[in-house]
C-alpha cells in the first residue's frame, strides 16, 4: 500500500462508508480535506452558513435513514455547527461531523481560529474524537461512523488538526471487527428481554383501554409495519409524538393523531384514561406528558427503547423492554399470536368512547372567506401534493399546524426539530431531504421568523437547482411566543412584533428563486399550483396570513391533561378560556 | 364547565429514600475521559461528593470512584448515563455489598500549647494516625480510614482549630468473600 495523506485517508473512509454526499463550508483548517474532495467520486455541497449545512446533513439524515455528513473549518466553522449538532443529538440523528482544527503543536496557544470544539461539543453529540496521531484516523473516523448509525443513533464529531490531514502514512482501512474491538464498553442492546416481552403481552390481553404511544425510535428502526399488525391485531388505537408523524397512517380508523401540548383532544382523552399505555420508541418528553403525577393516571406502562437511559427516566414503568422497537415487536406479535383473545369485542366499548371523543372535537379551525387561516394554507398544500410530500418545518405556530394539518402516510415524511425546538431548521433540513430524495416533493413550511434565521441558503439551493417549495406561514410574528404572551402574560406583546420583513417575493427574485404571495383565501390554491410547476430553482410563496390565529387544544406547559384548552371564548383574554375534560 | 372536567387523578408516586452511593466505574483509559464523566455530573445538575481515579492492573484501564447522594431514581439515572458513555467498561453500584473502603486525609492543626499537644498525640494514637510534620506551633496528621472514622476524628480535632484540610475523596474495593457469594447465588 502507498502512503497517503491524511486528507485522502478522509475521503476513502467516506466512501468505505457509501457516503454519497458531503454538507460544508471550507476554511484554513480544513483545506487539505477540502482540496482532496475536489477530485474525489463524491457530491461536494457548499453551504452559505455552517449551521445550515448540519441541518442539511440532519435532513438528508431522517429523510433517508443514511448518516448525514458535514463539514467544517476549525474555531467559528466549528461554532457554527452547535446548534446543527444539539438538534441532531436531541433527535438522535445519525451524523457525522469532521472538523478542521489548528495543527497539533499549536493547539492550546490561542491560535489564530483555535477553540476547544471537542469540548464544546461534548454534551451535544453522541460522542466525539480529536485525532493526535495520524495512525488513529482511520480507525477514529469509521468509529464515528459505527457510533453514529448504531444503537440509538446520534452526531459523532471528529476533529483533525491540519498537520495530521497533511501528513502521510501507509495504512490498511479498518474493518468492522476493528472497530468494534476498539469499542470494548459499547454494546448496544438490540433482543429484547423474553421473559418482559411475556410480561407485556399478558398486559397487552388483559387491558380494557389499551393505548399505543410511538415516538421516533419507530421510525428509526424502521417498525411502521409491526407498529400497524400490532395495533391491527390486538385493536389498539395509537398516538404518535411529532417525532413519529406517518409511522403509523393518520387516516388509518385506528389512528389518534399526535399526542401532549399541541395534541388531539382524542389523542390526550385516550392517554389520560388508558389502563395500558405502550411506549415504543418514545422518551415521555415534558412536552408530551405535561404534569408527569397526572399523565395516564391509571395506566400500566409498558416501554420498549432501545436506550436503557431513557427508560424509567421521567416516569417508571411496569415492564422496561430495552431493546431494538422492531425487533422486539416482532417478538412481541409471535406472543401475542400463541394466545389470541377476541380481541374485538374486547376492545369494543373502548374503540367507541374513542369515536365519541373525536366527534366531539375534531381537529378544527374557523374558516373566513376574506383573510387567509393558517391551518386552510395547511390543508390545501396537503391537497395539492396529495398527501405525498415530504414536509419540512421550522418551529412554531406553523410547525404544530403542519403537524396537525397535513396528514402523514409514511415515516420520514415529517422533519422537525422536535427535541431542541430549533428555529431555522427547516429550510436547510429540505435541502438535505431533496438532495436525499430527488424523487419527492419536498416542502418547507416555514415560519416568518424561522425562515429569516437561515434565510441565506436558499441561494444553495438555487446553485444546485433545487426545486424546493417553501411555504412562509407570514403572521408578521413570532406567533408562538406571541400565543404564550396573550394566554400567560395579560397579552404584553413584548418583542414579538416581525411588522418589519424584507419583501419575500423580491428577496426570492433577488437570490435567483421564484417569488410567489397570496394575501387572501382564494388565491391559496393557485399559488402552490403555481408552485408545483416549478422544476428547476426553489420557490418561496408568501402567505400573508390571520396574524392572531392560535395553535390549539392546547395544555399549558407543566399542566395536566385535565386542564387542556379547546378554545379561548375571546380573543387577547386570557382568563377566559376554558378547561374541558 | 365543571362537569365536563375529568376527575382528578394521580399517579401513584414510588418512595425512596435519599442516601450515600459508592460507584465504581471501569473505563478506557483515553485522554479526555475523565472530563466526560464530571461533565456529565455538571450537565446533569447531579452532585459529586468525591470522585478518585487511578490506573488499574490492566492496561489503559482505569478505575474512577464515585460518591454521590440521591434517591433511587436518581442514583439509577446516574447508572445509566455513566454506562451510556462510549468509552465505560463496567458501573457497578457497590453502596449495599460488603466493601471495603478507605479515604488518606492530611489535617494541618493548631498545636502551640503543650496541653494541646498531648492531647492531639492521644487521639493521633487511638485513631491510629501518624504525625507526619511538626512546627513549633502545628501538627500535620495523616489518617486513612473509612468516611465515618475520618469525619469522626476531624470532628475531635476541629475544637484544636484547623488550619487545612486535603482529603483524597473515597477509594474502595468489593470484599472478595462477598465476590463468592454472589457467584453461588447466580
Ligand atoms: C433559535 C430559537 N430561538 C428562539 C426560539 C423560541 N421560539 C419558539 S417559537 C418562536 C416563534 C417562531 O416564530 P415564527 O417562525 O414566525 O413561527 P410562528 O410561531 O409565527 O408560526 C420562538 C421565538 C426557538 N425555538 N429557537
Ligand atoms: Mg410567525
Amino acid at each position: 500500500m502507498p502512503k497517503k495523506r491524511g486528507a485522502d485517508i478522509v475521503i476513502d473512509v467516506l466512501l468505505e462508508e457509501n457516503t454519497e454526499i458531503v454538507f460544508g463550508l471550507p476554511g484554513g483548517a480544513i483545506m487539505e480535506v477540502y482540496d482532496a474532495l475536489y477530485k474525489a467520486p463524491l457530491k461536494n455541497i457548499l453551504a452559505r452558513h455552517e449551521q445550515a449545512a448540519a441541518h442539511m446533513a440532519d435532513g438528508y439524515a431522517r429523510a433517508t435513514g443514511k448518516v448525514g455528513v458535514v463539514m467544517a473549518t476549525s474555531g467559528p466553522g466549528a461554532t457554527n455547527l452547535v446548534t446543527g449538532l444539539a438538534t441532531a443529538y436531541m433527535d438522535s440523528v445519525p451524523m457525522v461531523a469532521i472538523t478542521g482544527q489548528v495543527p497539533t503543536h499549536y493547539i492550546g496557544t490561542d491560535a489564530f481560529q483555535e477553540a476547544d470544539v471537542v469540548g464544546i461539543t461534548r454534551p451535544i453529540t453522541k460522542h466525539n474524537f480529536l485525532v493526535t496521531d495520524i495512525k488513529d484516523l482511520a480507525l477514529i473516523l469509521r468509529e464515528a461512523f459505527y457510533l453514529a448509525r448504531t444503537g440509538r443513533p446520534g452526531p459523532v464529531l471528529v476533529d483533525i488538526p491540519k498537520d495530521i490531514t497533511q501528513q502521510e502514512y501507509n495504512y490498511k482501512m479498518p474493518t468492522e471487527k476493528d472497530v468494534i474491538d476498539a469499542l470494548p464498553g459499547y454494546k448496544p442492546h438490540y433482543e429484547g428481554n423474553p421473559v418482559q416481552i411475556k410480561k407485556a403481552a399478558e398486559l397487552i390481553r388483559k387491558a380494557k383501554r389499551p393505548v399505543l404511544y410511538v415516538g421516533g425510535g419507530a421510525v428509526i428502526s424502521g417498525a411502521s409495519e409491526e407498529v400497524r399488525q400490532l395495533a391491527e391485531l390486538a385493536r389498539i388505537p395509537v398516538t404518535t409524538t411529532n417525532m413519529a408523524k406517518g409511522v403509523f397512517d393518520e387516516t388509518h380508523p385506528l389512528a389518534l393523531h399526535m399526542l401532549g401540548m399541541h395534541g388531539t383532544y382524542y389523542a390526550n382523552m385516550a392517554v389520560y384514561h388508558s389502563d395500558l399505555l405502550i411506549a415504543v420508541g418514545a422518551r415521555f418528553d415534558d412536552r408530551v406528558t405535561g404534569k408527569i403525577d397526572e399523565f395516564a393516571p391509571e395506566a400500566k406502562i409498558i416501554h420498549i427503547d432501545i436506550d436503557p437511559a431513557s427508560i424509567s427516566k421521567n416516569i417508571t414503568v411496569d415492564v422496561p423492554i430495552v431493546g431494538d422497537v422492531k425487533i422486539v415487536l416482532q417478538k412481541l406479535l409471535k406472543e401475542l399470536q400463541k394466545k389470541p383473545v377476541e380481541w374485538v369485542s374486547a376492545r369494543e366499548s373502548w374503540l367507541k368512547q374513542i369515536e365519541k371523543w373525536k366527534e366531539k372535537h375534531p381537529l378544527s379551525y374557523k374558516q373566513s372567506d376574506k383573510i387567509i387561516k393558517p391551518q386552510y394554507v395547511i390543508e390545501e398544500i396537503y391537497k395539492v401534493t396529495k398527501g405525498e410530500a415530504i414536509i419540512s418545518a421550522g418551529v412554531g405556530q406553523h410547525q404544530m399546524w403542519a403537524a396537525m394539518f397535513y396528514k402523514y402516510k409514511y415515516p420520514r415524511q415529517f422533519l422537525n426539530s422536535g427535541g431542541l425546538g430549533t428555529m431555522g431548521y427547516g429550510f436547510p433540513a429540505a435541502v438535505g431531504a431533496k438532495f436525499g430524495r430527488p424523487d419527492k416533493t419536498v416542502f418547507a413550511i416555514e415560519g416568518d421568523g424561522s425562515f429569516v434565521m437561515n434565510m441565506q441558503d436558499v441561494i444553495t439551493a438555487v446553485q444546485y437547482r433545487l426545486p424546493i417549495k417553501i411555504a412562509i406561514i407570514n403572521n408578521e410574528f413570532l406567533g408562538m411566543v406571541r400565543q404564550w404572551q396573550q394566554f400567560f402574560y395579560d397579552s404584553r406583546y413584548s418583542s414579538v412584533c416581525l411588522a418589519v420583513h424584507p419583501d419575500f417575493v423580491k428577496l426570492a427574485e433577488a437570490m435567483g428563486a421564484v417569488g410567489l404571495r397570496a394575501t387572501k383565501p382564494d388565491e391559496v390554491r393557485s399559488v402552490i399550483e403555481k408552485a408545483m410547476e416549478i422544476n428547476d430553482r426553489p420557490v418561496i410563496m408568501d402567505f400573508v396570513v390571520d396574524r392572531e390565529e392560535n395553535v390549539l387544544p392546547m395544555v399549558p406547559a407543566g399542566k395536566s391533561y385535565r386542564e387542556m384548552i379547546l378554545s379561548p371564548k375571546q380573543k387577547g383574554e386570557a382568563e377566559t378560556m376554558y378547561l374541558v375534560g | 364547565m365543571s362537569e365536563n372536567i375529568a376527575p382528578l387523578k394521580v399517579r401513584p408516586q414510588p418512595k425512596t429514600e435519599v442516601r450515600k452511593h459508592i460507584i465504581v466505574v471501569r473505563v478506557q483509559h483515553n485522554f479526555g475521559v475523565l472530563t466526560r464523566i464530571t461533565s456529565l455530573f455538571a450537565g446533569r445538575g447531579y452532585n459529586i461528593e468525591s470522585l478518585t481515579v487511578g490506573k488499574t492492573n490492566e492496561p489503559n484501564v482505569a478505575r474512577i470512584t464515585i460518591v454521590v447522594e440521591g434517591d433511587e431514581r436518581i442514583i439509577e439515572q446516574i447508572i445509566k448515563q455513566l454506562r451510556k458513555l462510549v468509552e465505560t467498561l463496567r458501573v457497578r453500584d457497590i453502596t449495599d455489598v460488603p466493601h471495603i473502603e478507605r479515604e488518606l486525609v492530611l489535617i494541618k492543626v493548631h498545636a502551640g500549647e503543650d496541653k494541646a499537644r498531648d492531647e492531639i498525640m492521644r487521639l493521633v494514637n487511638i485513631f491510629r494516625a501518624k504525625i507526619v510534620d511538626v512546627s513549633p506551633d502545628t501538627y500535620t496528621i495523616e489518617v486513612t480510614g473509612g468516611s465515618e472514622k475520618i469525619n469522626a476524628f476531624i470532628d475531635l480535632l476541629r475544637p484544636f482549630g484547623l488550619k487545612d484540610i486535603a482529603r483524597t475523596g473515597t477509594l474502595a474495593l468489593v470484599r472478595e468473600s462477598a465476590k463468592v457469594k454472589e457467584k453461588l447465588q447466580e
